[in-house]
């Protein structure tokens, strides 16, 4: 099912057209209105008018997660504040969050691609879809909620948690769509039987599972408990926020809507481009961008495109599911979280020295967090409610620093590996990506 | 009067506590009292010991968190009532007890308990002005 036929499925030399114009005009736009571009176009030597084809790609710099951080709040923005009708943020590297602003046209564009992502799953007019990512700051929510409203199946916006609730309105409401993490959606299945729901009499038939890596066997697990299809939505809020890549029943991956993104695959140690079919780190430009326009953003994501064909129909450039990251970002519960804030919560708290760990395990469906902090003798009181007060503490700078819950625990000097060159900061039980 | 006593913070790991034993036999070291307060996570093992200079050096060097406090020995009749007399005379003052533990010998057929108190000072005033004897510091580590 398509939402947009004429862009989905376009021939694949008239697509390439319609890229370079618009990359050319997205060239022309950011070195007219983002200084930070102007400057680091200009240093590069490089006109807007030298991008004449699409290989002229490789001539533009990249933008990584850092240049974001320096542009904290608002100044990598492309239009004035008067323009922009609303901001989102995700986790930064520090306390900081990355802030990406929307101009009207690209809450447009936004609601189509998440539109086209519904529509690829199967899900219609007639659907009744439950919202069960946050709502808020995270683009998860809203992004899905305004692409099920245009495609104008019924939307229950009723964001995350309370899950026996979320089983009831279910129930009572006949609810067929489920979007949320894939490891909720685990959750779910699991109260569902304690509460002795048989997810068979329930009217629910599709799930639009993405904001954290989940491989195909986790895919069929939450399939055959809930009896529905699963399917992988694909974004980063810097980019957009979901509905970036879309996979398709047909299970060949995910469609990327390259006529807004456009995709490329770099050796993330030399920046090299590299070919469809090989692994890399997955870069985007984002070619109608408005508000925020990126040039080659550095997603940190490993995977591996494909051009050839789909037997959906759709030309999209396809992309492998998600297979890693190319920096130290780990997902906790769909929430994106860089050790480098632990450390800066760690440092702000003025209660202890920077040597901590972070033991991320999946008991049952449910990520859990643990902090290992070494206790030093600067903070160390002969005291154990003293000591339980400083764990409390800590452990409340962190949460409030990251937006989930995590449990500290103090252990013994040196306990932490002191390795040579960079600190192993992470210590992830979970596979997910196998 | 008042005693070093020497604290380390423990893992709940097997191990740890015979490591910081062994470290301090090693060292010719000897214990005379302990104590252990324990959370599920983590625990804070209070040592009296021979020489606790020594063995806040060694134990430090062996990468253990350590640190100091100072706390008070009271003899007590090795009879009941023994302790709650003491404690009651501290109650009446309103001296509120942080922690307390019992020594491991005894002292010339008297019992003997480490007390940790906000107010060291007016504990010993007031224990002394009741009659219960305070041993000196030297005392305690050369028992």
């Amino acid at each position: 099912m398509y939402w947009n036929r004429e862009m989905e499925c376009m021939p694949p030399e008239q697509k390439k057209k319609l890229q370079l114009e618009r990359l050319q005009q997205l060239v022309q736009r950011v070195y007219e209105t983002v200084p930070h571009y102007q400057r680091i176009l200009r240093e590069m030597g490089v006109k807007p008018h030298d991008i004449r084809s699409l290989d002229d790609l490789a001539k533009l710099p990249f933008t990584t997660k850092d240049d974001l951080r320096r542009a904290y709040p608002f100044n990598l923005f492309a239009r004035p504040m008067k323009d922009i009708v609303r901001v989102h943020a995700s986790s930064g590297t520090t306390g900081k969050p990355t802030v990406v602003g929307y101009t009207a046209e690209d809450i447009a564009v936004w609601s189509e691609v998440c539109a086209r992502s519904l529509a690829c799953a199967g899900v219609t007019d007639n659907d009744i879809i439950q919202i069960a990512y946050g709502y808020g700051l995270f683009t998860g929510g809203l992004g899905i909620h305004y692409g099920a409203e245009k495609l104008g199946a019924t939307v229950v916006p009723i964001s995350t948690g309370n899950t026996k609730r979320q089983i009831m309105l279910m129930q009572d409401f006949g609810t067929t769509v489920i979007a949320c993490t894939p490891s909720y959606a685990l959750h779910l299945a699991e109260v569902m039987e304690e509460m002795e729901v048989d997810p068979v009499r329930l009217r629910l038939r599709i799930g639009i599972f993405g904001a954290e890596p989940w491989s195909k066997n986790l895919g069929r697990e939450i399939e055959q408990k809930l009896n529905i299809l699963a399917v992988d939505i694909y974004g980063l809020s810097e980019i957009m926020g979901p509905g970036v890549a879309m996979e398709c029943p047909y299970d060949m991956g995910l469609h990327i809507f390259d006529d807004h993104f456009l995709p490329e695959i770099i050796d993330p140690e030399t920046g090299e481009q590299l070919p469809y079919g090989e692994k890399g780190e997955l870069v985007i430009t984002t070619l109608s961008k408005q508000g925020f326009p990126l040039l080659r953003y550095r997603t940190r994501d490993v995977t591996i495109l494909h051009e050839e064909p789909c037997p959906c129909g759709r030309t999209h450039v396809r992309m492998s599911r998600v297979m890693g990251r190319t920096d130290d970002m780990l997902i906790i519960r769909g929430v994106n979280v860089f050790p480098s804030q632990v450390e800066s919560a760690l440092l702000e708290s003025g209660q202890a020295e920077p040597h901590y760990l972070l033991v991320v395990d999946r008991k049952g469906p449910l990520d859990i967090l643990e902090v290992w902090v070494e206790v030093s003798e600067k903070v160390f009181a002969d005291e154990v409610r003293r000591l339980e007060t400083l764990e409390k503490k800590l452990q409340h700078s962190i949460e409030s620093t990251l937006g989930i819950s995590a449990k500290v625990k103090l252990v013994e000097p040196k306990t932490i590996e002191r390795s040579q060159g960079k600190a192993k900061r992470v210590i992830d039980k979970r596979d997910l990506y196998k | 009067m008042w005693v070093k006593q020497i604290s380390i913070f423990l893992e709940n790991k097997s191990g740890r506590l015979a490591s910081v034993c062994r470290i301090l036999a090693d060292n010719d070291i000897n214990i005379r009292a302990l104590s252990i307060a324990d959370t599920s996570d983590f625990g804070i093992l209070r040592l009296i010991v021979n020489q606790p200079e020594k063995a806040y050096q060694v134990l430090k060097e062996q990468g253990f968190t350590v640190s100091e406090t100072d706390v008070v020995a009271v003899e007590i009749p090795d009879a009941p009532g023994g302790l709650a007399q003491v404690l009651e005379i501290l109650a009446q003052k309103e001296i509120n007890i942080e922690y307390l533990y019992a020594f491991v010998s005894k002292s010339a057929g008297n019992a003997l308990v480490m007390l940790k108190v906000e107010d060291l000072e007016s504990a010993v005033e007031v224990l002394t002005q009741n009659g219960i004897r305070v041993p000196s510091t030297g005392e305690i580590y050369r028992i």
